[in-house]
């Protein structure tokens, strides 16, 4: 028994307009199996050209930019700067004596500025609520999913420098 | 005579329900499965992009089976 339909002798549209009232609950059910499984070919279709972004994304290249410089904020302060275009603002932490950690501060809830809480010690997001580690940039609590992209830094004597930017 | 008929329609029409029931399953299942791919590929993990390319595919296939199987017994149920 085969799962393909037989090939019809009838022509198409006296198989889509049927004769008896009977038969049209066939021909409506026909109808919307083949609709949902249209759908799923667009699904399908969607996986594909999320498969083909990430196979032909490039690795973008980030330029390098001071940031500031060391003992410029205090230790549990911050400063704002924008990294790597003038539209991405981002903040500056300086965490302990020698750690300096930096974030955009675009919260990936809604896109709300997220703010550094220096009695919580954590990023904050005004909107909804979102907290953040100022460890690492990972949700803590709220509705956000991915974490805080991070921006790489590096330091060069005195110049603390932004290099790159990772999880954006 | 009529009787058959009516039975074998019958019977034709719950396979038909059964296999839009198994269809509109699998369609969640692969609704859902785009978001997430999207969601972790936003995120940065591009290597779960390609297994859920390849279950969507097989998705696709069972629902593609299913409907002609339905359009199968649709022919057969219909059949003087």
């Amino acid at each position: 028994m085969s799962l393909l339909p037989s090939p019809s002798k009838e022509p198409l549209w006296r198989e889509e307009f049927s004769v008896f009232t009977s038969d049209e609950r066939y021909v409506t059910r026909r109808q919307f199996a083949k609709f949902l499984t249209l759908t799923s070919l667009g699904m399908f279709v969607g996986n594909l050209w999320v498969l083909a972004k990430a196979h032909f994304a490039k690795t973008p290249s980030f330029p390098s930019v001071e940031v500031g410089e060391v003992g410029e904020i205090p230790v549990r302060g911050i400063k704002l700067f924008t990294y790597p275009t003038p539209k991405d603002h981002c903040i500056l932490i300086r965490a302990g004596e020698d750690q300096y950690m930096a974030y955009s501060q675009k919260c990936t809830h809604l896109s709300c500025a997220v703010y550094f809480s220096a009695k919580e010690d954590r990023l904050e997001c005004p909107c909804h609520q979102g907290f953040f580690s100022v460890r690492d940039g990972s949700v803590l609590q709220g509705p956000p999913l991915r974490p805080l992209p991070q921006i790489t830094l590096e330091r060069n004597g005195a110049r603390l420098l932004a290099v790159g930017l990772k999880g954006s | 005579m009529v009787n058959l008929e009516r039975y074998q329609q019958r019977r034709g029409l719950v396979a038909i329900d059964g296999a839009m029931a198994l269809i509109f399953i699998l369609l969640i299942v692969q609704i859902w499965l785009l978001g997430a791919t999207l969601e972790t590929f936003l995120a940065g993990h591009a290597g779960a992009v390609l297994p859920a390319a390849i279950c969507s595919g097989l998705v696709f296939l069972g629902c593609l089976a299913l409907d002609l199987f339905v359009t199968r017994v649709d022919q057969e149920s219909r059949k003087p």
